[in-house]
């Protein structure tokens, strides 16, 4: 027999845990002070944190918005009895537009707007596979064609004369392949709508327009500024070089020898060089490349140029796409007998470019920042702006709020598209697993 | 009797040429060249027309001709009578500057936010996600005005270093100055006299040795620099030696001898001797009349380039070694401590090899984006390639296709030098798998 002396009968009552491990209190030793050496970076960081907001918050908040000049915003400033100066936030409120348009005539920025808000309704069934209806791409392939008329202006038949080109081409096909066999008609269906384009579309339109003259005021280009011309050379440009990105990156992945060293060769050197000399060849050399006579103005040279640069690096990102795919989704197609064009088109491109598509929002937001260099060869860009701003009496010496504000919309742009393609890439990463 | 005849299709038809696979490879790539050739040889006839039309002619003699433009900020000898070439050159040697001295800070900046990132500090890991992202969605050219407006605007003029009670003064014992004209740092100088003039030591300098004579590539070469660097690399030779001794030693005994103290030895104090004997000491900046005179002067153009490219990269390179120590599994430390090796041996032996497979290739393509991105110092006016051949060149001579040719050749030179220098890298470290 044993002789316990005690048996406890019941469990004790649950205790708090202790105060250092939980509440604020844990949180703070856990994540702020674990140890010396994160205490030392602490206590830093917060002395940094303190002095960078003690520098900038008073100066930030000054009540300028209504201010017309640059004295009358010291004034107020001095009112205020302010010792280290204060923002003068009334050069925002009175150019505020300019930044955003440009020199674009006031009375028909509605378009610009209207377009912008088209590039979304156009890219979200591209973007948002699941969330919209297939047949939203209808007007994604119809904005190809509406957005630059909207931009640009003009009778209305050239967009429509330009859009019948593929459909043209389609036409060609059809008879041709009949008549002639698939190659001489894949080869119509490629030249129709080139010599549509170059040599029917202007005349055809100008008839048309004669008879039905139907259309919107045209806008010359070097109207066009601010950050709507930084948006629309980026959108242009990576539309245009998705075309050539991936004709070029099935080159460089090619087995013919010629085709891959001209693709690998046009790739690297466009990417060995820095933009601004591209920019420089728009600015001074593009007019001698072409035939005597022609004249782009040169927000188109910008465009072509820009479409070029971006075409490398997206070539890059969708041979990074082809790459990723498992060797036995090309040996799946060869097995079923697909020749090379309908194997891509069928079975690897859909899943390459789905791969790609973070790659091509990065190389999208990094050409979006690249379009302020045009202010060096003289655009009006946001930061070209930011000149003939400061060249009028008014605003003469304004710095750090038109930079800050420049800078907080393209922050406020690149931002999102950037968190946008993380999100798209988590998502893509689970859908492979 | 029966006659045979020759199977159909032996001979050779036109259409065999598209729809037999053994010519089509080569019919579509002949059909590519000859497109590509026509190409060419439409654009190479109307840049011909079009320069004929304008009464120009292609040819590089103007790289001959006096550049008559004064370039404030140069590694070598330059004065306007020299060549566009010369000119060139110095823009070329200015390039290579900020984009060597923009790629270490942009390391050393990238590596500290891009491991504290990863810190169990809660504020600091926020502040640096707030600082990469800051960085990174804002337009680089933004960055370099930006931080060329807040030298200007912000540091004092020279004029408030004057006068008996300045308002602004002299750093690390006076001999930094912060004006909005630029950064005055000491200068190294051999040959230190006293106040008689009396050399203090043997030799009042060694001087230069002149190469290259008076052509477009002449520079000086000062024996001083010469004398110290070959003493340094004696000094780490022989440290080497020593290593290997200790090497031997432990492979012996297995104890390893301390030798960190005549490794430091062997390579500083030799220095020190040398430097001491060559009248070696720093020339401060001091106030002269309007402005500093002697010491080095960094301009601002340079300074603001240089910060806002490296911290704008640094935010890339960030995520990328963010990323690199995160793609090393943690199997990989437990393994390593499984084997009894020591924290920071796991660090050095197991986990930093594997990591940096991953981190140099993006790397190195940031080091390259570092090195195209110094072209937009023509935004702040620091003459780099772009701003001597690519500008005042081309404005005075007229010769667009040459400088815009030479400078795009000459940066997909260095393009390329670096992604060679990659992929010898890339060999040597790929995984050796059998």
């Amino acid at each position: 027999m044993a002789d316990y002396s005690y048996v406890r009968k019941e469990m004790l009552p649950e205790r708090e845990p202790p105060a250092s491990e939980v509440g604020v209190i844990g949180w703070l030793r856990e994540n702020l002070f674990s140890g010396w050496f994160n205490s030392i970076l602490t206590v830093v960081s917060v002395v940094l944190i303190y002095l960078i907001l003690a520098a900038i918050v008073p100066w930030l908040w000054s009540p300028t918005w209504g201010a017309g000049s640059l004295s009358e915003c010291r004034d107020i400033v001095a009112e205020l009895g302010k010792e280290h100066g204060g923002a003068c936030y009334g050069v925002i409120t009175e150019r505020w537009q300019q930044l955003l348009f440009g020199f674009y005539p006031e009375e028909l920025r509605w378009r610009p707007i209207l377009t912008f808000v088209g590039l979304f309704v156009a890219l979200a069934p591209v973007l948002f596979t699941d969330a919209f209806p297939r047949k939203m791409l209808w007007f994604t392939g119809a904005y190809l064609f509406l957005a630059p008329w909207l931009m640009w202006g003009g009778p209305i038949w050239t967009p429509l004369l330009v859009a019948a080109g593929p459909a043209l081409g389609f036409v060609a096909f059809r008879f041709v392949a009949r008549a002639a066999g698939t190659l001489a008609g894949v080869i119509a269906a490629g030249l129709v709508p080139i010599l549509w384009w170059l040599l029917a579309v202007g005349p055809v339109a100008g008839a048309i327009q004669s008879v039905v003259p139907l259309g919107i005021e045209l806008v010359e280009s070097r109207l066009f500024g601010g950050f709507m011309l930084s948006v629309w050379i980026g959108v242009v440009a990576i539309a245009i070089s998705l075309v050539l990105g991936v004709v070029l990156a099935l080159g460089r992945q090619s087995d013919l020898m010629i085709v891959k060293y001209l693709s690998v060769g046009f790739i690297e050197f466009i990417r060995g060089v820095p933009l601004i000399t591209l920019l420089f060849v728009a600015s001074t050399l593009l007019n001698i490349f072409m035939p005597p006579g022609t004249n782009f103005d040169i927000i188109l040279r910008v465009m072509i140029m820009a479409t070029l640069f971006a075409s490398a690096y997206i070539a890059e990102v969708v041979r990074g796409g082809l790459a990723a795919l498992p060797r036995g989704q090309y040996e799946a197609a060869d097995a079923l007998g697909l020749d090379y064009w309908k194997a891509q088109r069928l079975v690897i491109l859909p899943q390459a470019l789905k791969i790609s598509i973070p790659g091509i929002v990065s190389t999208f937001i990094g050409l979006f920042k690249d379009t302020t260099l045009v202010s060096i060869i003289g655009l009006l860009d946001p930061i070209g702006l930011t000149g003939s701003i400061r060249a009028d009496a008014n605003w003469n010496g304004i710095v750090w709020e038109l930079y800050g504000f420049i800078a907080l919309l393209f922050f406020l742009s690149c931002f999102s598209m950037s968190r946008y393609s993380m999100w798209l890439e988590k998502k893509l990463r689970t859908e492979h697993r | 009797m029966t006659t045979v005849t020759q199977p159909e299709g032996r001979s050779f038809r036109l259409s065999m040429l598209i729809y037999d696979s053994r010519y089509r490879s080569a019919t579509i790539q002949i059909v590519a060249l000859i497109g590509f050739l026509l190409l060419i040889g439409w654009l190479v006839s109307n840049t011909a027309q079009n320069l004929a039309t304008l009464g120009k002619s292609v040819g590089f003699g103007f790289l001959g001709e006096p550049a008559g433009y004064d370039i404030n900020q140069r590694l070598l000898d330059y004065d306007s009578r020299d060549t566009h070439a010369r000119a060139g050159l110095i823009g070329l040697l200015n390039t290579l500057l900020v984009a060597v001295a923009g790629c270490v800070l942009a390391t050393i900046v990238g590596v500290i936010v891009g491991v504290l990132r990863l810190s169990n500090n809660w504020l600091v890991a926020r502040l640096m996600t707030v600082y990469v992202e800051m960085f990174r969605n804002v337009p680089v050219l933004l960055w370099i005005v930006f931080s060329m407006a807040i030298l200007i605007e912000t540091l004092p003029p020279p004029s408030a270093f004057r006068g008996d009670e300045p308002s602004a003064s002299m750093l690390v014992g006076d001999s930094v100055a912060l004006t909005n004209r630029g950064i005055y740092v000491p200068e190294p100088l051999f040959g230190r006299v006293d106040e008689e003039g009396n050399a203090l030591s043997w030799r009042q300098g060694l001087g230069d040795v002149h190469l290259f004579g008076d052509s477009w590539i002449r520079f000086d070469v000062s024996l001083e620099l010469i004398v110290i660097l070959a003493t340094l690399i004696a000094g780490i030779m022989v440290s080497g030696l020593i290593k290997t001794r200790a090497d031997r030693i432990q492979n012996a005994t297995g104890l390893r001898p301390t030798t960190w103290y005549w490794r430091a030895g062997v390579i500083i104090v030799p220095t020190a001797i040398v430097l001491w004997l060559m009248g070696f000491y720093l020339g401060k900046p001091e106030l002269r009349g309007f402005n500093f005179g002697g010491g080095t002067h960094l301009r601002n153009s340079f300074i603001a380039l240089w910060l806002a490219l490296s911290l704008y990269t640094a935010a890339f390179i960030a995520e990328i070694v963010r990323g690199g120590i995160l793609a090393i599994s943690k199997g990989q430390t437990e393994a390593a401590a499984a084997l009894g090796i020591r924290p920071r041996r796991i660090m050095s032996l197991v986990i930093l090899p594997q990591a940096l497979r991953v981190i140099i290739p993006p790397l190195i393509s940031q080091y390259l984006n570092l090195t195209k991105n110094s072209s937009l110092a023509i935004a702040v006016g620091y003459m780099d390639l772009t701003g001597t051949l690519m500008g005042i060149t081309l404005n005075q001579t007229g010769r667009e296709l040459e400088a815009v040719m030479m400078t795009m050749l000459i940066y997909l030179g260095i393009s390329l030098l670096i992604s060679a220098g990659m992929n010898v890298y890339n060999n040597s470290v790929k995984l050796k798998e059998r």
